[in-house]
């Protein structure tokens, strides 16, 4: 029974990744390019490991939402990864509180050479509305070095995607 | 106002909220009052007040009866100490080794005096909270070193897990003493993301306020930012604009609707059902795209505003959220009996996780974690701040308090904040979207309750004379759920632990600040 009321809601649903009728034309294209981009650096994938370093956790909600079926970053060859030890990209959320200092520096030295970091959303990039005080580092690259900075409160998924192309794309360079 | 025989001389600071001052004497014999009568501990946090000659202070929110009591108490500047309340209410545990680290008011007689958000930054006889914290000093960079309890046995071994983890989650660490599988005990150790939240609102203006109470924890932000802007509403004498109330409520429910049906996903994905998580994310991003659409942020970050709202909503507005609201209950429907038909979901799902009733009601389990367990509370209900009042509000409890039971009250409110967006949207008054507020040129406070999609949040602000902030304390739900979910996970296999914590999904940051 639930097998066909499953199989039903699929057929129903269709594909929503590809041309989303309710999305912005120029989002669209931008998926696209991102597709080709990091198909051509990487041939096959970008393993991402996403590391929370003191976040309001308002960014983690458009790293999930990147993950829904609208964006389709598996079709794209883009993967997050269990472990730092597996992956391309650390992607560090929040201003850096004092009380994860090491684990984000362990996280980073864990990540094999070849490695870019995008550092995500205000906090990340400035400290944010949090600054720096005595418990926190504020921003990403007062801890490790930073590739890329996603600005936004929180960045859009669609942003993310950009800056993770950004940090690929500077391979190439 | 009376809680069981003796009258405490609370005066009513705002609609359903009490505050009074007492001796620390009497705050112990009224906590075993509230607790008589069935009432819980919402929040325990201290304040400095040397600065306005009244010593230091510790401040206690209780459920009653009549609503929320605030009660403070002043103690001693050479020792500042009160008598322990977490024999009575055991979520007070992990508040007040808070309040011992942030302002080193002692809690006496408490049988654990660990420390709690202080891991290594900065030393244990500082105390950053304190209004003469010397906020250049270097940070003490000390190891943590936190002595957890050890289970000791043959075939006892433990799985240290965290801050880092696997998913995209926030971070905390998590010790678990396993034989096997099966879980002998977990022990929880938060505070990574404290990020001196509370010390950051001092000086701050009021607009500004807001904004950062809206970032305590991230995905309850219309939650936080509200029951600020109703303390500091409260403390100024400020009238909110009708019709500001109204489209608060509507971002409230949107808030609700897009967290449960996140989860919803995430608890499908968490038993290997990833057309659950594909099918209730899609209609998540679908739910988000209209709010960017409509208010201008997919989160509704910064749309509360001190003395009303930033975002207004016409009638080609309504019509779009209306129509949305009415396809996405359709499909929610159709999910629900996808979920309830699936025998491997429901196996997954039944008494996975439990939490009895008569242990929820101990340990103070609360908002939609607390409902699943039969804690037949919700601030929109009992105590609804308006609009609520006219809006009757249908609660939804189980009483089994097991993953299911945590996913059913999920799917009940969703139903039901659909309902209310679309009763709101037909019966919103028109009027004006913000009030100003007025310049106090004293020292004033005021408190904010309001019932997030996680539970209750209470938010304290008392603002100086200069009309700047001088104490905020947010709040979240996740102090009283946290240990509770160590007592849901006994037993239990550690496979199951991720499907268990998702089912509460807990804030780190919100308790962590």
């Amino acid at each position: 029974m639930a097998t066909y009321l499953i199989l039903q809601k699929l057929f129903r649903t269709g594909i929503v990744s590809e041309p989303a009728p309710q999305a912005d034309p120029a989002l669209r294209t931008r998926e696209q390019e991102l597709h080709e981009e990091i198909l051509g650096v990487f041939g096959q994938a970008v393993a991402i490991r996403h590391v929370d370093a003191g976040s309001c956790n308002g960014c983690e909600l458009e790293i999930h939402a990147l993950n829904g079926p609208h964006y389709n970053i598996d079709g794209m060859g883009v993967k997050f990864a269990a472990s730092p030890r597996h992956v391309d990209v650390l992607l560090v959320t929040g201003p850096v509180s004092r009380n994860m200092e090491v684990a984000l520096k362990r996280a980073y030295d864990a990540t094999p050479e070849p490695k870019w970091v995008v550092a995500m959303g205000e906090c990340a990039c400035t400290g944010g509305i949090f600054g720096e005080s005595y418990a926190t580092c504020g921003k990403i690259s007062n801890v490790i070095p930073v590739d890329v900075e996603v600005p936004g409160c929180p960045p859009t998924p669609v942003a993310l995607l950009q800056g993770i192309l950004a940090a690929v794309s500077s391979k190439k360079a | 106002m009376k809680i069981g025989e003796h009258d405490w001389n609370l005066a009513p600071l705002g609609k359903y909220i009490w505050r009074g001052r007492m001796e620390t004497g009497q705050l112990l014999a009224l906590a075993r009052a509230v607790k008589d009568e069935g009432g819980q501990l919402v929040a325990l946090w201290g304040s400095d007040d040397r600065h306005l000659d009244a010593g230091f202070c510790i401040h206690a929110a209780f459920l009653t009866s009549a609503g929320l009591a605030w009660v403070s108490s002043t103690l001693s500047v050479d020792n500042p100490a009160y008598p322990d309340l977490a024999h009575i209410f055991p979520q007070a545990d992990r508040m007040q080794r808070a309040t011992f680290d942030l302002l080193g008011i002692r809690a006496e007689g408490a049988a654990d005096e660990r420390k709690w958000l202080r891991h290594g930054a900065w030393q244990e006889t500082t105390f950053p909270l304190r209004k003469d914290f010397d906020t250049g000093q270097p940070p003490a960079h000390e190891l943590d070193a936190y002595p957890f309890i050890r289970v000791q046995g043959d075939g006892v071994h433990e799985i240290p897990v965290g801050p880092v983890h696997a998913g995209t989650i926030e971070p905390g660490h998590f010790r678990f003493s396993i034989i096997g599988d099966r879980v002998l005990k977990l022990e929880e150790r938060l505070g990574y993301t404290h990020k001196g939240t509370e010390k950051r609102f001092e000086g701050m203006d009021l607009d500004a306020g807001a904004r950062l109470a809206g970032r305590v924890s991230g995905d309850s932000h219309t939650a936080i930012a509200w029951a600020y802007c109703m303390a500091v509403e409260t403390a100024t004498g400020c009238s909110v604009p009708e019709r500001a109330l109204w489209l608060r409520a509507l971002f409230l429910e949107i808030e609700r609707v897009a967290n449960h049906l996140g989860d919803l996903g995430y608890l499908g994905n968490d038993v290997a059902l990833s057309f659950g998580f594909m099918q209730f994310w899609r209609l998540r991003e679908d739910w988000l795209r209209v709010s960017a659409r409509l208010f201008g942020h997919r989160y509704l970050f910064d749309r509360i505003v001190p003395g009303g709202v930033a975002a207004d909503l016409d009638d080609a507005g309504c019509a779009v959220l209306g129509t949305l609201a009415d396809r996405i209950e359709a499909e929610v429907r159709e999910l629900k009996t996808i979920y309830d038909e699936h025998a491997g979901l429901q196996d997954r799902f039944a008494n996975t996780g439990i939490v009895k009733p008569d242990m929820a009601a101990r340990l103070g389990l609360t908002g939609l974690a607390g409902r699943a367990s039969a804690q037949a509370w919700d601030a929109r209900v009992q105590f609804p701040q308006p609009p609520y009042d006219q809006l009757e509000v249908d609660m939804a409890t189980q009483r089994q308090g097991d993953v299911l039971a945590r996913a059913e009250v999920r799917f009940a409110e969703v139903y039901e904040s659909l309902r209310l967006i679309r009763e709101i949207l037909t019966r919103m008054p028109e009027g004006e979207l913000r009030a100003p507020l007025k310049p106090m040129h004293a020292v004033c406070e005021g408190l904010g309750w309001v019932e997030g999609w996680r539970g209750e949040i209470v938010v304290a602000a008392r603002i100086g004379a200069d009309g700047k902030l001088d104490r905020v304390h947010p709040h979240d739900p996740s102090w009283q759920n946290w240990p509770t979910l160590e007592v849901g996970m006994l037993g239990n296999i550690v496979p199951d632990f991720p499907l268990i914590n998702k089912s509460f999904n807990l804030s780190y940051s919100g308790q962590d600040l």
